[in-house]
């Protein structure tokens, strides 16, 4: 008790021997100095006992110090808490408004001041990754998790028992369904996808504007799904599909007969084009709604951010689960992302059907070829500049346009950085397809099933040798390297472009999620509306190294020490980026509502009108900005003031024309009609 | 800008560590002695001086500042020394508080780890018993009928989706359940929180600018306050034999307006309409089972009439909508004849649980705690519920008992007190109670006699009440504007104390007298809510009025739908007291003009168990008596009677209370009260095997321990 002590001192005489050994001893740079416990008062016997008292004095005072460090620091942290608590509501956007300005309304209020009003229900259809998935049953490991959210929330878990929660997340290799004894299912409800994790927002925003005029739970439905089945697999176990298209029946009946405005974002968008189709089939296979349900039932289709053609991305995924952000941790710390963590996270991926309804689709007809590529004569540099002086932006653009002219888009993977700027009539490749894939590398690795394991080294020498990819032989690539997934997968999503429509194998589910192998519904009065976010680097070719680890591994990865000549070069860790939102290119978010369907095409035989809304991106102007309000980026742009507006006027019933009609900063429509597609 | 923000923070964090210091100084001046004071040797203090000029000479500057404000304590000529010795002494003052803070959470921490591993060491030998799901599951029972979980009152969350500014940053958060960020608003603003609880006086409907809304999916009910189960363990149990999201559907809805209302709002019987077709059309043509607990027992009734009737009023799914669709419908602790605890809620916003309150510690809810009178706002916002005038006890004195006769009057208090004990011999025991009751005949318990004034008035013969007509109730009532309430008022404002004293020498009101003294005493809110509920028994069924939607969630006035093959359950917990009727009083005169002028009188207490505290108690689970959940099953409904037309199959299950045997238990296992019965053991295997597809005569048929059939038998209603 020092403060007892001290105040027993303060009025005992012999305080002043005591005062200056404390004050003497006690060096603390805090300004809680002088608090410091001196120490006690001593017995006024002799020098030896003063010296042991001493002693043990200093060891009380540790321990004293140590109490009242934490007495200290718990004071300060509840009384911090009390003043948060304290803290009226308006200071936090006081604050922000003094330091940034006025802030602008949120899109919710102002046009609610404007006078409007909910009218068309509305359907988020969220995307790959961003769904809560919690767990119903499980193993003896995650006995206390029951209904906990698995995936999303806090990501607890994944520290406290990876293996356990790595077993659970994954799917059945086979069947791409549950395996035996763990049930994972979707969360439901708007809470699914509002905030990912906390502080997160998914839908959060979105939903809080549309709250503003006037909607709430019975005009606005979350269709969670299970993101990580196969789309038709979610219909097979969990009749998603079913309860979409009965809520949508029951939102469309309640709300006095206004048909429902859908918002997919990212890999919702592909889903949404499965349940289009679905709902229109006949019973045993589709919804059985008839050939009329989506025209009675949809008024607008809003697309964010959608890969209808894939991302180049999902390939890496699938190929050596790493993409730019791992590269990059990976070139920064070596062998801190170890193979094992990567492995582990390719076998889960690898269950997951749903990964594989993002690899690029139409081929090379759409991501070009070995010379060409719709978007070779883009510049890197350019979206830089602008961002800080759009003055600039005409001479550099001359400047590197050679440099530019080089890339080769169309390569999607190139083994060697050099491969990857060869002209192509100097490139060797050879055939990898017949190859023999040799003895099994090593049998260490047979409890962390990728199916590299059941590839030799022959097989591996064989990938590498043909040195050069584009988005069709990487297909056949993938069959190569990984026979059983793709197999797997190939019974659920389809990539080519169709030939002939009409054609009755196009009645299979399979082609239902690919725009270029399906027609859109007979449906001319819905809108679709594609946006998405321009103007940040995304990843759309890859240089490839076979990674020199051995025993269990993967044997490719991204060379990250793969870079441009330049600033300028797009070839940035191994990485050729492209325009886009950081994970779909424009081509793809872009292609179908810029020519695609657009007008009546063979892909859109009722003329339903389309329209594309680019939101250029800026980054936050401070951190009291959070992830911006102008953000382009391809879940932080939900966040996108101008993309609410949007939304929330089609909501409120605006048609297409009345909001602008098409809002294009980039090249679309240029590389667009480079694409060579009949109509 | 982080930097900067953290700078403000840290800023005003010392200003306020500076002021808690002045204030700390200024308790410690008060303790010392000048004396003491002055024996300090100056040495002493100049080396204080220099450790302190070396740390923070801002906060010097500061101390000198505020001290030379307060400069009074001290006195001039030794201004100098006395500063730094305070300051010493301050920082010995804070030093002692920090060193015991820290000192208790560094041992209470270790006692916390040390305790967590000791439970966690000896946890395997204290075996709970297993769920029946596990254990069914071992069986092979697996998931066959789709459950629909239909919440009770208050057990729902409500979130918020749009409030006035005191509410901003609620936006999406629980309200109401929960009591998460949203609740703690209740203490930091009670009027705020009062206010968007609230419903329109006028219509039962929003109050312009407030939107609150039920929470959807299985997290509305599941916990109704961290670690407060109601629906979460049933749910766990159900998922142990396969059910998940897609075959279970929670049907929440907004508890507090009427049943009809929550569908003109939120269009919650078309969206439960909705969701038990679609499971029936994705779970292969498999009926569902329906398991409404509580109040949702009377909303579910309401939903079998209204999923039936024509579309404009109802949701037009022709008659044979029930029959196709549902299995069986086992209500948790139904509320079908009503509670007479609603009176008491809507008379003077108490029940059990209030009035004890106030015996242990009057005047704390009369305080002006946090300037809010908090029964009287309680009463105010639970009056504009819609959904508590559902609960009026229905079928007045013919099912009630009026002045002198009463079904329960047979009724032995203590004998469930003695059951528990003697479990083992029951002969003994039957005997006994037959003894006892024989006794017990000379002094029945009036019950009929639900509101009393004074003890006496609850007991005598109803010839030696005063006779009075009720004729003063339809006298229009002499208002006495209070304008100091303004903005609180309750409709007593309104009233004059004639009234009151009027209301006083009636001594004693059955069920029907207290529906018209409700009438008479808040006759905006019967007017609102008796367009949506009806309480009496119908004489002819075949009326065309019968078509209205206030008569269906009254079984007495309704018929059940052409369902021969749907079977009704009615489980529900026995052997707790149970609110059955009250002796009041009037308030305190004082209390008067705060707008409640009558309140339970809980200084009485009977010879025996059933009247304590100014309440007689029968049997029942807690809030809900044995005649109001049983009856129905028990008679009302059992073959074909002319309220079950089509003879569905009834079957009653009642569970005795046990309390729990140890602490590990939580609330219990085979406990009955009325929301701990949803953890019940034996009643959650009853659910799973009806919902595994089980029938009722497979099940063993009724399961009766109460006087359920004795008390049936009294109550003379035409069948």
């Amino acid at each position: 008790m020092p403060g007892a002590r001290r105040r027993k001192g303060g009025s005992d005489t012999k305080k002043p021997q005591s005062g200056e050994a404390s004050s003497s001893s006690s060096a603390s740079p805090s300004f809680n100095k002088p608090d410091k416990p001196p120490a006690p008062p001593l017995p006024d016997k002799n020098y030896n006992i003063q010296k042991r008292n001493e002693n043990v004095v200093k060891k009380w005072s540790c321990i004293d110090s140590c109490c009242w460090f934490v007495g200290f620091i718990c004071c300060f942290w509840w009384f911090l808490l009390f003043l948060y608590n304290a803290m009226p509501a308006s200071i936090p956007q006081y604050v922000t408004e003094a330091i940034t300005g006025p802030l602008a309304d949120p899109p919710g209020l102002k046009l609610h001041k404007q006078g409007f009003v909910a009218k068309h229900p509305v359907v988020f259809v969220p995307g790959i990754v961003t769904g809560g998935l919690e767990l119903w049953e499980g193993h003896q490991c995650a006995d206390d998790l029951f209904r906990m959210r698995l995936w999303g929330g806090t990501f607890g878990d994944v520290y406290k028992r990876p293996l356990c929660w790595l077993e659970h997340m994954s799917l059945d290799n086979e069947t791409g369904l549950d395996p035996p004894g763990i049930r994972i299912r979707p969360v439901s409800g708007l809470v699914a996808a509002d905030y990912f994790a906390a502080g997160y927002f998914v839908w959060a925003v979105l939903i809080a504007n549309l709250a503003r005029i006037g909607y709430e739970e019975k005009n606005m439905y979350m269709a969670a799904y299970d993101w990580r089945l196969s789309f038709q697999n979610s219909e097979v176990r969990d009749q998603t599909l079913s309860r979409i298209k009965s809520n949508i029946e029951l939102m469309v009946a309640t709300n006095g007969g206004n048909k429902v405005v859908v918002i997919p974002h990212s890999m919702g968008v592909l889903y949404f084009l499965h349940f289009m189709k679905w709902v229109e089939a006949p019973a045993p296979v589709g919804g059985g709604g008839g050939s009329n349900w989506c025209a009675n039932h949809i008024k607008a289709i809003m697309n964010i951010g959608g890969p209808f053609l894939g991302v180049p991305k999902a390939v890496t995924g699938l190929f050596s689960s790493e993409a730019r952000d791992i590269a990059f941790a990976r070139a920064l710390a070596p062998g801190r992302v170890d193979f094992q963590t990567l492995q582990h996270i390719m076998r889960m991926t690898r269950t997951w059907d749903s990964t594989m309804s993002m690899l690029p689709k139409g081929g090379d007809t759409i991501w070009g070829d070995l010379d060409w590529s719709p978007e070779e004569d883009y510049k890197c540099s350019v979206q830089k500049l602008m961002n800080n002086d759009s003055e600039i932006v005409g001479q550099t653009g001359e400047e590197s346009s050679e440099n530019a002219n080089c890339v080769k888009y169309g390569r999607m993977i190139s083994f060697g950085k050099d491969l990857a700027q060869e002209s192509s009539s100097k490139i060797q490749r050879m055939e990898f397809r017949d190859a023999h894939k040799g003895n099994n590398l090593a049998n260490t690795c047979r409890d962390v099933w990728t199916e590299y394991c059941d590839m030799g080294i022959g097989g591996v020498k064989a990938v590498a040798d043909y040195k050069v990819y584009t988005a069709d032989s990487i297909l056949d690539m993938l069959h190569y390297v990984a026979p059983k997934m793709m197999k797997r997968g190939g019974s659920h999503f389809s990539y080519g472009i169709a030939d002939n429509l009409d054609d009755k194998k196009y009645e299979h589910y399979k082609y239902w999620s690919n725009p270029l192998e399906t027609k859109l519904p007979n449906a001319p009065e819905v809108e679709i509306f594609s946006m998405y976010g321009v103007g940040i680097p995304t990843e759309r070719a890859y240089v490839y190294k076979l990674s020199s680890a051995a025993e269990c591994y993967i044997p490719f990865q991204i060379d990250s020490s793969a870079e441009g000549e330049n600033e300028e070069s797009c070839l940035h860790g191994g990485v050729y980026s492209v325009d886009g939102d950081e994970t779909i290119p424009v081509l793809s978010a872009g292609y179908m509502c810029a020519k695609g369907w657009r007008g009546k095409t063979r892909f859109n035989p009722s003329g339903i009108r389309t329209y594309i809304r680019e939101y250029v991106h800026a980054p936050p102007a401070n951190l009291l900005e959070g992830r911006g309000t102008q953000s382009g980026a391809h879940v932080d742009i939900m966040g996108n003031f101008a993309l609410i507006e949007d939304i929330i006027r089609v909501a409120a019933g605006a048609m297409g024309e009345d909001i602008g009609g098409d809002k294009v900063h980039s090249d679309i429509f240029k590389w667009s009609e480079k694409i060579n597609l009949d109509l | 800008m982080l930097s900067f923000e953290l700078k403000g923070k840290f800023g005003s964090a010392m200003g306020s560590l500076a002021s808690v210091m002045r204030f700390l100084r200024s308790c410690f001046m008060e303790h010392v002695k000048v004396s003491s004071l002055l024996r300090f040797k100056s040495n002493e203090a100049s080396e204080k001086k220099k450790v302190v000029k070396a740390t923070d000479s801002d906060r010097k500057d500061d101390h000198d500042g505020v001290l030379s404000s307060d400069g009074k304590v001290t006195e001039k000529v030794e201004k100098g020394r006395q500063n730094k010795r305070e300051r010493s002494r301050a920082c010995k003052c804070i030093n002692s508080c920090c060193w015991l803070i820290g000192c208790m959470c560094t041992t209470s921490w270790l006692l916390l780890v040390f305790l967590a591993y000791i439970i966690h060491a000896s946890m395997p030998a204290v075996q709970l018993p297993e769920f029946p799901g596990a254990r069914m599951k071992r069986e092979g029972v697996v998931a066959n009928h789709p459950v629909v979980l239909v919440p009770g009152i208050i057990t729902g969350g409500l979130e918020l989706w749009e409030g006035k500014p005191c509410a901003a940053p609620l936006f999406r958060k629980r309200l109401w359940g929960g009591w998460g960020s949203g609740c703690t608003n209740i203490f930091r603003s009670p009027l705020c929180w009062t206010e968007h609880l609230s419903l329109d006086y006028e219509t039962g409907l929003d109050p312009p600018g407030i939107r609150v809304r039920p929470v959807p999916g299985l997290i509305a009910a599941d916990y109704f306050a961290p670690g407060y189960f109601v629906w979460a363990v049933l749910i766990e149990n159900l998922a142990q034999i396969g059910y998940e999201d897609r075959n279970m559907y929670m049907a929440a809805y907004d508890w507090r307006l009427s049943f009809q209302n929550t569908e003109v709002r939120d269009r919650s019987l078309s969206r439960l309409k909705a969701q038990i077709e679609i499971m029936y059309a994705t779970n292969g043509d498999k009926k569902v089972v329906v398991l409404p607990h509580s109040m949702g027992a009377v909303y579910f009734l309401h939903f079998l009439k209204w999923v039936e009737a024509p579309a404009p009023m109802g949701g037009g799914g022709g008659p044979g909508w029930c029959a196709k669709h549902i299995k069986a419908v086992v209500n948790i602790g139904p509320t079908y004849l009503g509670v007479p605890k609603a009176f008491s809620t809507l008379l003077s916003a108490e029940g059990k649980d209030i009035s004890i309150i106030r015996a242990m510690a009057s005047g704390l809810l009369e305080s002006e705690l946090f300037g809010l009178q908090t029964v009287e706002h309680v009463m105010r916002v639970s009056r504009t519920w819609d959904s508590i005038i559902s609960l009026l006890p229905k079928g007045g004195e013919a099912v009630w008992g009026n002045l002198d006769w009463s079904p329960e009057e047979g009724y032995e208090c203590g004998l469930e007190k003695k059951r528990h004990f003697q479990a083992d011999s029951r002969e003994n025991n039957s005997k006994s109670s037959e003894e006892n009751s024989s006794l017990q005949v000379n002094h029945p318990k009036k019950y009929g006699r639900v509101i009393s004034f004074g003890q006496e008035a609850s007991q005598v013969h109803s010839s030696k009440l005063p006779t009075f007509s009720k004729d003063f109730m339809h006298t229009s009532i002499s208002t006495n504007l209070n304008a100091s309430h303004g903005k609180f008022r309750t409709e007593f404002d309104e009233m004059s104390h004639e009234s009151f004293d009027k209301i006083v020498e009636k001594k004693v009101y059955t069920t029907t007298d207290l529906v018209d003294l409700l009438r008479y005493v808040a006759p905006k809110m019967m007017r609102r809510a008796e367009a949506h509920y009806s309480h009496g028994i119908a004489e002819n069924l075949e009326d065309p009025k019968y078509n209205h939607h206030k008569y269906w969630s009254n079984p007495l006035e309704t018929k059940l739908p052409d369902a021969p093959d749907m079977e009704i359950y009615c489980l529900y917990g026995v052997g707790l007291p149970t609110e059955r009727s009250y002796v009041y009083k009037m308030s305190p005169s004082s209390d008067k003009r705060k707008g409640i002028p009558f309140r339970i009188d809980n200084s009485v207490d009977g010879s025996d168990d059933c009247l304590k505290a100014g309440i007689y108690f029968v049997d029942g689970d807690e809030t809900v008596p044995v005649l109001s959940s049983g009856f129905m099953c028990a008679k009302g409904w059992k073959g074909k009677t002319r309220f079950n037309p089509s003879g569905s199959a009834t079957y009653i299950r009642e569970y005795r209370h046990k309390p729990p045997a140890s602490l590990f238990e939580g609330r219990g296992l085979e406990s009955s009260g009325h929301v701990d019965i949803m953890g019940n053991l034996a009643m959650i295997e009853d659910v799973l095997r009806v919902a595994a597809g089980a029938t009722g005569p497979e099940m063993g048929g009724d399961q009766i321990h109460s006087d359920l059939l004795k008390m049936c038998d009294r109550v003379n209603v035409p069948l």
